[in-house]
C-alpha cells in the first residue's frame, strides 16, 4: 500500500503529439481514484505510464517515496487489470495467478497459499484447473482480478476492466470491485470512459480532456459544481443542458431566439448556463417562482421506466433541451411546456472559455 | 442438388484414384520377385515376396562400397528431415521474435531482406553455397547437409504474422508479471505457437525429406546417403549385368513415402484441432 504522486507528467508521441500535457495528481494511500474522459483524452496513457508500460516524457511519478520513472513494470509493486483480461490462454487459472509469483522466485507453498486465498475471495476456487477459454466473461474478469490480488501490490491499476462485459454483469462486477477495494484497502487507479462507473466507484474523480485535467474532486462535488462546460456535459446522465444566454435590459435571454427569462445575477453580458434535466421542473403557468423560466414545446417523450425524458425545443429552434419528468407524466408532441429551474440549480460558465463562474 | 453431389463425389474419387493408384501399384509390384517384373512389367496383384524384398532393401548392404543399406539411408533421411524442420522452426521463430518484439534500427528493412530471399531458392545460390560448405570442410557431414538449408523466409514470415496477431496486452501482462524477453518467449509465445509450429513442422519435414539436389551435391560418402538421393545410386549398381532389381527399387520408394505420410497423419490432427480451437 502506498501513495502515488504524479508531478507535471507529460507524454509526447513522435516529438509533436502531446497526449498528456503536464498532469499532477496526489493519490492518497488506500484511495480509489477514477480517471474518466472521452477516448483520446490521455487517461489510458496516464495509467500506462504509472504501470511502466509507457515512457514518461517529462515529469515524475512516485509510488510511495520512490521515483519510478525508470523502474521496470515488474519492480514497481503494482498490478494491472486489462480491458481484455490478458489472461495467458495456455495456462490454467491456477498458473495464471501463480505465474508472476513464480517469476519472483517465491516459495511454492507461499504461492499456493496466496492463490488459494485469492480464489476464495473471488469465488473462483472451482475453476482453478480450467483454461481461460472454458470460462465466461465474468469469470475471466475475476481471474484477472485474482492475478492482481495475489501479488499483494502497493496499487491496483484498472484499464477499463468492465467494458467487455454485458450490462448486467458490469453492474455486478462494479459493486464487487468496490467491495474488494474497500476490504483490501489497496490504493487503486481506475480508467474508464463510462461516467456512471466513474461516479459509483471513485473516492475522487479525475476528469480529463485533451491531455489536461479538467477537474479533480469527489464524485458528488464534481456533479454539483462542474468546473467547466466539458465536465458539466460529461458527468451526469443524461447530460446537462447547456444554453448560450446574453443579458438584455430585463435580465437574461437566449443568445439566439426567445423562450428564456431570468435575472442576471452575475453581472456579465454573456454566459453559458447549465441546467441538469433532473433540475427542470414543469410548471403550469409562466413566471411562477424565482430562477430561470423556459418556454418550449415537446418533441418526444421517452419513458425509461423509473422516469421519463422529455425532448423539447424552443419556438424558434436552436438548442434542444432535455427534461426529466415522472414516469407517469403524460405529454403530447407539440404541447406547450413551461419550465423552471431553481436558482441553486443553475450553473454559470464563461461564454468564451467554458470555465465555471461562481 | 443431388446430381451435383454425385458429380462432386465422382471428381473426388477420380482425384483419389489418380493419386493413390501409382502408390498402390508400386507397393504391389514391390512384393514380387525381379524376374516376374522383368517378364510381365507392373504387377496388379500382391505377390509372395513382401518380407524377402523389404528385408533385402532394409538390411542387405548395397551400393558401390557395399556399406550402405536401406535402414542406414532411412536413418539419414530422418536426420535430415528432423534437423531441417526443427532447425527451420528454431531459426525462423527467433528471427520473427526479434523482428516483431524488439525495436532495433532498420527492423522492417531486415524483415524485407529476409523476405526477399524467397526469390532466391537453393537452386539459384547452389554454387556459392557449395563453395562455402566445402571450404568449411562440411562436405559429407550431417551439419553440412542440414545447416545451409535451415534459414527460412517462409517460416519467418508465418511466425511474424502469428506474433503480430498476439494481443499486446499479453506482453504487457507478462512484463508486469516479471517475465523478461526470454521468459516471455519460452513461457508464453512458444506454447501459444504450438499449432503454428505443428503446421510448419509438417511442411518443412516433408520438404526436407524430399530434398534431392543438395544431398546429391554435398554427400559423396555413401554412408551419408538419404533415401531419396540413394534409390537411384544404389539401383544403378544393383543393375549391373543381371536382371534389374525393380522389386527392390519399388520397395525403397515405398519406404521413402512412409515417414512423411506418417508425419502428416500424426500432426494433422493437432493442426486441425489448433485451427478449430481459438486459443488467443
Amino acid at each position: 500500500m502506498a501513495t502515488i504522486t504524479l508531478d507535471t507528467v507529460r507524454k509526447v508521441y513522435g516529438g509533436n503529439v502531446e497526449a498528456v500535457k503536464g498532469v499532477s495528481i496526489d493519490i492518497a494511500d488506500g484511495e480509489f481514484i477514477v480517471l474518466v474522459g472521452p477516448s483520446g483524452c490521455g487517461k489510458s496513457t496516464l495509467l500506462r505510464m504509472m504501470a511502466g508500460l509507457e515512457e514518461i516524457t517529462t515529469g515524475d511519478i512516485r509510488i510511495g517515496d520512490r521515483v519510478v520513472n525508470n523502474v521496470d513494470p515488474a519492480d514497481r509493486d503494482i498490478a494491472m487489470v486489462f480491458q481484455n483480461y490478458a489472461l495467458y490462454p495456455h495456462m490454467t487459472v491456477y498458473n495464471n495467478l501463480a505465474y508472476g509469483l513464480k517469476n519472483r522466485g517465491m516459495a511454492k507453498d507461499e504461492i499456493d497459499r496466496r492463490v488459494k486465498e485469492a480464489a476464495r475471495i473471488l469465488e473462483i476456487g472451482d475453476y482453478l484447473e480450467r483454461k481461460p477459454r472454458a470460462l465466461s466473461g465474468g469469470q475471466r474478469q475475476r481471474v484477472a482480478m485474482g492475478r492482481a490480488i495475489v501479488r499483494e501490490p502497493a496499487a491496483f491499476l484498472f484499464d477499463e476492466p468492465l467494458s467487455n462485459l454485458d450490462a448486467k454483469l458490469r453492474v455486478q462486477m462494479r459493486v464487487e470491485i468496490k467491495r474488494l477495494q474497500r476490504a483490501l484497502g489497496t490504493t487503486s487507479v481506475y480508467v474508464t470512459h463510462d461516467q456512471l462507473e466513474a461516479m459509483t466507484l471513485a473516492d475522487r474523480l479525475v476528469v480529463l480532456n485533451g491531455g489536461n485535467i479538467e477537474q479533480i474532486g469527489a464524485p458528488i462535488d464534481v456533479y454539483d459544481k462542474p468546473a467547466s462546460t466539458f465536465v458539466a456535459s460529461f458527468i451526469g446522465s443524461p447530460a446537462m443542458n447547456l444554453l448560450k444566454v446574453k443579458a438584455d435590459g430585463n435580465g437574461l435571454a437566449l443568445a439566439t431566439g426567445t423562450g428564456l427569462k431570468g435575472p442576471n445575477t452575475k453581472g456579465r453580458d454573456a454566459y453559458i448556463i447549465g441546467i441538469r434535466p433532473e433540475h427542470l421542473e414543469v410548471v403550469s403557468a409562466p413566471g411562477e417562482g424565482d430562477g430561470i423560466h423556459l418556454e418550449a414545446s415537446v418533441n418526444v417523450l421517452e419513458p425509461v421506466g423509473a422516469e421519463s425524458y422529455l425532448y423539447s425545443s424552443f419556438a424558434d429552434g436552436g438548442d434542444e433541451i432535455l427534461v426529466r419528468v415522472s414516469s407517469h407524466a403524460r405529454h403530447e408532441p407539440d404541447e406547450k411546456l413551461y419550465l423552471r429551474a431553481a436558482p441553486e440549480n443553475i450553473h454559470y460558465f464563461d461564454a468564451e472559455t467554458g470555465q465555471r463562474i461562481d | 442438388m443431388k446430381k451435383l453431389q454425385i458429380s462432386d463425389h465422382i471428381i473426388l474419387l477420380l482425384g483419389v484414384f489418380f493419386m493413390v493408384t501409382p502408390v498402390v501399384l508400386a507397393f504391389l509390384t514391390s512384393t514380387h520377385d525381379a524376374i516376374t517384373i522383368y517378364k510381365e512389367g507392373i504387377q496388379f496383384t500382391p505377390g509372395g515376396k513382401f518380407f524377402e524384398n523389404y528385408e533385402t532393401v532394409l538390411f542387405e548392404a548395397g551400393g558401390f562400397t557395399k556399406e550402405v543399406n536401406g535402414f542406414v539411408m532411412l536413418k539419414n533421411s530422418m536426420i535430415l528431415g528432423l534437423g531441417f524442420a526443427v532447425g527451420k522452426i528454431v531459426i525462423s521463430m527467433l528471427a520473427a521474435y526479434a523482428i516483431v518484439y524488439f525495436r532495433f534500427p532498420m527492423a522492417t528493412l531486415c524483415f524485407w531482406v529476409i523476405f526477399a530471399t524467397l526469390l532466391l531458392p537453393l537452386e539459384v545460390r547452389i554454387l556459392p553455397s557449395y563453395e562455402i560448405v566445402q571450404s568449411l570442410g562440411m562436405v559429407n557431414t550431417y551439419s553440412g547437409l542440414i545447416v545451409p538449408l535451415i534459414a527460412s523466409a517462409t517460416g519467418t514470415f508465418f511466425f511474424r504474422q502469428f506474433f503480430m496477431s498476439v494481443p499486446d496486452e499479453l506482453l504487457e501482462a507478462a512484463r508486469i508479471d516479471g517475465a523478461g524477453p526470454w521468459k516471455f518467449f519460452k513461457d508464453i509465445l512458444v506454447p501459444l505457437s504450438q499449432t503454428m509450429i505443428a503446421a510448419i513442422f509438417i511442411i518443412m519435414f516433408v520438404y526436407g525429406w524430399n530434398q534431392y539436389l543438395w544431398p546429391t551435391l554435398i554427400t559423396t560418402d555413401e554412408s551419408l546417403f538419404t533415401l531419396v538421393r540413394g534409390i537411384k545410386q544404389i539401383l544403378q549398381v544393383w543393375v549391373g549385368a543381371q536382371i534389374p532389381d525393380f522389386n527392390e527399387a519399388m520397395a525403397l520408394a515405398i519406404l521413402a513415402i512412409v515417414p512423411p505420410v506418417l508425419i502428416v497423419v500424426i500432426f494433422q490432427s493437432w493442426f486441425v484441432k489448433g485451427l478449430v480451437e481459438s486459443d488467443k
